[in-house]
């Protein structure tokens, strides 16, 4: 008798159950995904204090109970000395240093070095871990530190010891004008702009509140600085009607934010009319749209090369930029130096800078002893990092633009040709040219038939400032004004 | 009385010890002058037969980089064979005079070759820090170094370039070296 295939009642055949299995086990997948993530991502709006001391900066987690905050006080002693703990349950004894103390859960009054102390709100023992709450900690840190502590409760801020860093303001009324913060101590905030505001972040520095604020500035451009402190940061916030760049000098301490020169008449900001000409012709008025971004390399504690003994190529760019500047703003172009000091700025910081005053073209400025005349690179893109749609990478943001860049490269050659530098183009793997999305050269300023010393030579600089500023113009219509 | 046979061989014992100490003394003034020879950096032999390679040599003055063929002993391994070319086109960076000159203490510490056509140069310290600071400097050590290997080494698309096993940001404060270099991006500014 042959076999026959008999379809199951009880059971769905082979190909369902697949199915099934498969549908199960994307679903898991997914859940799984889903709870890794949850479980990963930080809450946005979780609580921590942050704490400064001369030994350590460190940030804990705060837990809310019955309307309390709360923190592990192993955890927040543990960076600042010896610290071990035991516990039945109930009571929570604590050793820091040769300093005993004892807690009862549910008790707000507790026993240290044989005193009695009372806190805000009942002591908590969870998970074998002690939590006191936060209001209680400018009374009792003292009791175990010996040394006084400043508690910015609503902040969540608090300072050991005399390690907080005073901040003081002071508007220069330059053009463009310019806000000098300096501190006490070296700082790190994070910088961030938005359209009318830069945005400095001190999540490692324990800044304290300048002693007036906010500060309002008799100034058109940056009109109001404001410091605040929130979840365990501090932020200083720089209020402009044109945006805004920063950079550090002196060791770290001072911070300058600068306005960046307007651009277009159609952001209501029009560049400033050049006295030199009381009657623009109309090439200039069209002209004056174009933003041209001019970076003196290097400065500050990063002196680039040598070209002499005593002479350091940081110095010799910052001339050549304003020089550079004058000969730009002459025919007609709003220009903004992203240096106008010895102050130091990084590369991702002359790049942002550069993009986020939407410039028309970057031109960097470099010195060297080598060689004769000038050389002017455009970028040599590296390998392309990964795009995000219509997001171009990071290091390779120049790409839509270098075609114009070496345009104006190859300009730049002839103009100084004309003028009897030798000069060639090439292209160079040098930042930050590969990270703005704006047409951008570098120029190279080597010595003349006098060596080193035409390098501080004005006559000398002159001459070649001259002869980019007439090849910037002669490119002008492609460069265009960026959106 | 003592026998013949004893004293000749005494005598000889004697004479052995006596030469064997001149000898000595001659192998450890060798050894002495071989110490004092090899104070200076010299790059390993290399074994292997001799091959006619091109290497893309800096030339400051002209601002580019000049095809010049060179026999060099190859060993047979391809990351031996990369080492070995580098190392010879920075004995010629390293002579007196070069057209493109280079600390005498600068090395090429490895390269490492990862599948698919990625070249790792390691640098060692001292080739950075005491490299001359400048763009075209700086750039033409990078071309000729990306070039050369890629020109001897068939399969190479990309370089990147360590110093001491770390990224750094530039070779001597211009020539960015924290990206990867495509080489036939290279090739073209070469040509320009």
């Amino acid at each position: 008798m042959p076999w026959t295939k008999v379809p199951s009642t009880q059971y769905p055949d082979s190909s369902s159950r697949r199915k099934a299995g498969y549908w199960a086990l994307c679903a898991g997948y997914w859940v799984l995904l889903i709870l890794t993530f949850l479980s990963a991502a930080p809450a946005a709006d979780e609580k921590h204090i942050s704490v400064f001391s001369p030994v350590a900066i460190y940030t804990l987690p705060v837990m809310e109970h019955a309307s309390h905050e709360y923190v592990g006080l192993l955890e927040l002693l543990e960076p600042l000395g010896r610290v071990s703990t035991q516990t039945d349950g109930r009571h929570w004894n604590l050793r820091y240093n040769a300093l005993d103390a004892e807690f009862v859960a549910g008790k707000t009054r507790a026993r240290i070095h044989g005193r009695n102390f009372d806190l805000a709100a009942p002591f908590l023992i969870e998970n074998s871990r002690g939590l006191v709450p936060l209001s209680s900690l400018d009374a009792l840190l003292p009791r175990f530190l010996g040394t006084p502590v400043n508690f910015h409760e609503s902040a969540r801020r608090l300072l050991v010891g005399e390690v907080g860093i005073q901040i003081s303001f002071q508007l220069d009324a330059s053009n463009p004008p310019r806000l000098v913060l300096n501190f006490s101590a070296p700082v790190n905030p994070t910088i961030s702009t938005e359209p009318g505001k830069m945005r400095l972040v001190f999540k490692r520095d324990p800044v304290i509140p300048p002693e007036s604020q906010p500060i309002s500035f008799d100034s058109k451009v940056i009109t109001r600085a404001s410091y605040f402190e929130s979840n365990g940061d501090a932020e200083f916030d720089v209020a402009a009607t044109q945006p805004l760049m920063a950079s550090f000098t002196n060791n770290r301490k001072t911070i300058v934010v600068s306005a960046i020169p307007a651009t277009t008449p159609a952001t209501g900001m029009p560049a400033a009319p050049n006295p030199a000409q009381a009657q623009p012709s109309a090439a200039n008025v069209a002209s004056r749209r174009v933003l041209a971004m001019v970076d003196p390399a290097h400065g500050g504690d990063e002196r680039g090369a040598a070209l002499s003994d005593t002479l350091a190529e940081k110095d010799v760019t910052l001339g050549f930029a304003r020089l550079l500047r004058h000969e730009l703003e002459i025919r007609g172009f709003a220009v903004a130096l992203l240096r106008d000091g010895d102050t130091s700025s990084t590369l991702d910081q002359r790049a942002s800078a550069s993009n986020v005053a939407h410039a028309s073209i970057y031109i960097s400025l470099h010195a060297t002893s080598q060689g004769s005349g000038a050389r002017v690179y455009s970028a040599l893109l590296p390998v392309e990092g990964s795009s995000k749609g219509a997001f171009h990478a990071w290091n390779t943001a120049q790409a839509p633009a270098l075609p114009v860049s070496r345009m104006v490269s190859a300009a730049i050659v002839a103009e100084l040709q004309k003028r009897e530098f030798p000069a060639r183009a090439s292209s160079a793997s040098l930042r930050p040219l590969n990270n703005v999305f704006m047409p951008a050269v570098a120029v190279e300023l080597a010595p003349g038939a006098d060596g080193v010393a035409d390098l501080t030579n004005a006559n000398y600089q002159q001459r070649a400032a001259s002869a980019i500023a007439d090849a910037v113009v002669s490119v002008r219509d492609r460069l265009g004004v960026q959106p | 009385m003592i026998p013949r046979h004893l004293l000749i061989g005494v005598a000889a014992l004697l004479a052995l010890v006596v030469s064997m100490g001149i000898y000595v003394r001659h192998m450890r003034r060798q050894a002495g002058e071989f110490q004092y020879a090899t104070d200076s950096p010299v790059a390993p032999p290399a074994s292997g037969p001799t091959e006619t390679v091109t290497l893309y040599v800096a030339d400051d003055a002209a601002g580019m980089l000049r095809a010049r063929s060179a026999q060099i002993p190859l060993p047979g391994g391809r990351q031996q064979r990369a080492e070995e070319l580098l190392r010879a086109l920075l004995r010629i960076y390293q002579q007196p005079g070069a057209p493109h000159p280079l600390a005498p203490a600068a090395d090429i510490r490895s390269i490492f070759l990862v599948d698919p056509g990625a070249a790792v140069i390691d640098l060692n310290a001292a080739f950075a820090d005491q490299h001359r600071s400048g763009i075209l400097s700086e750039q033409l050590t990078v071309n000729s170094l990306v070039e050369t290997l890629a020109v001897n080494v068939p399969g190479i698309q990309r370089v990147n370039i360590l110093v001491e096993g770390k990224t750094r940001e530039t070779l001597a404060g211009h020539a960015d070296l924290t990206e990867t270099f495509d080489v036939t991006t290279v090739e073209q500014a070469g040509n320009q």
